[in-house]
């Protein structure tokens, strides 16, 4: 199984952003996403996640084998952390959330209310539910916004170790993350002005 | 499935999770109107079954604000559209959690209030009925409403008109079975109609809903 994704166009609110983008991720591999601010990551992953329809192109191997990690963390700030974890395993359909606990050293915070966990642990309980819901393609979207060293290091061995049992990581990031992992700068797939037809919502409607 | 209900109706019970909003809308309301018609039992015992149902539906619409935009802003919204559970199941428990918040709570507390406004006794069963089969059809109409205003700020207005006009024959068939039973009449009729729009907008809804959201996700 391999991510593929074939002459791919992006539009962010009706204005596309990227054109031609091709790549393939395949098992045990990862490709880190890099390019300037706006320069539309986000929109190319939250479109392979299927959270939006391409302008163009294919995606395939993406069906119902994507994590996504965005921006926000989807936490409860009125849950704990085990809670928070637990609902999302669930929801995936698996239930043993102590190895993504112990990844990500949250248990002894297990107890605690997200709402009263620091922007860096939300970030790690964010990442730990990755490791919960058991897909093999992980889409990251600026995963070490504000981690320190350790927690970088901390994630850096969790996706080394979801490689190595045969898994995909597709990651957005402006720092060394110390993986091995091939690299894919978006900056030259700008849009080009002669895209702009189409990228209105009428094909949709 | 079990594990978004069983969450949702954590995070409603928690601190903070507006549990009892409606309720307490739907008491003050039902409770002020004695002061503003007047102390005269037999117009308000011939108002009551309206002045039940409005109070319920506007209760609820007061709660639907929260239903999708809590989820929205945290990114969880992003999340489950990615999960392996379909959007409108997910839809569906989202509706069906806000129903047992608020809904049922209403349904319940309704017959106490009727005392207060001189319902008829006859009343009491055919306003716990019609209430029990119509507010679903509240809930299920309002989670598409709130999908279709989820990503803008101050939604509400928005969605109050849009739901509005959605809820009127939920409330005309409602509001009519408790008149047609205080009245001592058979209000039968205005029940099944009832209770075919709850079980249409069920089988339905959610459908309109997974769609719409999935525009304003993007």
């Amino acid at each position: 199984m391999t991510l593929r994704v074939n002459d791919l166009a992006v539009a962010r609110g009706g204005v596309p952003v990227l054109g031609g983008v091709s790549f393939e991720v395949t098992p045990g591999t990862a490709l880190i996403l890099r390019g300037p601010n706006g320069a539309g990551k986000t929109t190319l992953l939250r479109t392979i996640a299927g959270l939006q329809p391409p302008l163009l192109g294919q995606i395939d191997g993406a069906d119902e084998t994507i994590a996504y990690a965005g921006h926000a963390d989807g936490l409860k700030a009125m849950l704990s952390v085990a809670e928070n974890l637990t609902f999302w395993a669930q929801v995936f359909g698996n239930s043993d959330i102590e190895p993504a606990l112990a990844a990500y050293q949250l248990d002894p915070l297990r107890d605690r209310l997200a709402g009263t966990l620091s922007a860096g642990q939300k970030r790690r309980l964010g990442l730990a539910r990755l490791m919960v819901t058991g897909r093999p393609v992980w889409v990251l979207d600026e995963p070490t916004v504000s981690l320190d060293a350790d927690a970088v290091a901390m994630f850096a061995s969790a996706v080394t170790a979801h490689l190595r049992a045969g898994g995909m990581a597709l990651i957005a990031t402006h720092i060394d993350l110390g993986l091995n992992a091939e690299t894919f700068d978006v900056t030259p797939y700008r849009a080009k002005a002669d895209m702009r037809s189409g990228a209105s919502d009428e094909a949709f409607l | 499935m079990i594990a978004l209900l069983h969450r949702d109706l954590m995070l409603a019970f928690r601190a903070g999770g507006g549990f009892g909003l409606g309720l307490a809308f739907f008491l003050i309301v039902t409770v002020l109107v004695p002061f503003s018609v007047g102390p005269q039992s037999e117009l308000l015992s011939t108002i009551a079954p309206g002045v039940l149902w409005l109070g319920a539906l506007l209760a609820c619409l007061l709660s639907l604000d929260r239903l999708l935009a809590l989820d929205f802003e945290d990114g969880t919204l992003d999340l489950l559209a990615t999960a392996p559970l379909p959007l409108e199941a997910a839809l569906s428990i989202k509706a069906l959690s806000h129903w047992l918040t608020t809904g049922l709570p209403l349904v319940l507390a309704a017959p106490i209030l009727g005392l207060m406004l001189n319902l008829e006794p006859d009343g009491y069963l055919w306003l716990i009925a019609s209430l029990g089969l119509g507010t679903p059809a509240l809930s299920v109409i309002g989670a598409f409403g709130a999908a279709l205003t989820v990503g803008i700020k101050r939604g509400g207005l928005l969605m109050s008109l849009l739901v509005l006009p959605l809820y009127v024959p939920t409330l005309i068939f409602g509001a009519e079975a408790a008149r047609r039973g205080a009245m001592g009449l058979d209000g039968t009729t205005p029940l099944i109609l009832l209770a075919g729009i709850t079980l249409g907008t069920i089988a339905l809804m959610p459908f309109a809903s997974a769609a719409v959201l999935r525009m304003t996700l993007r």
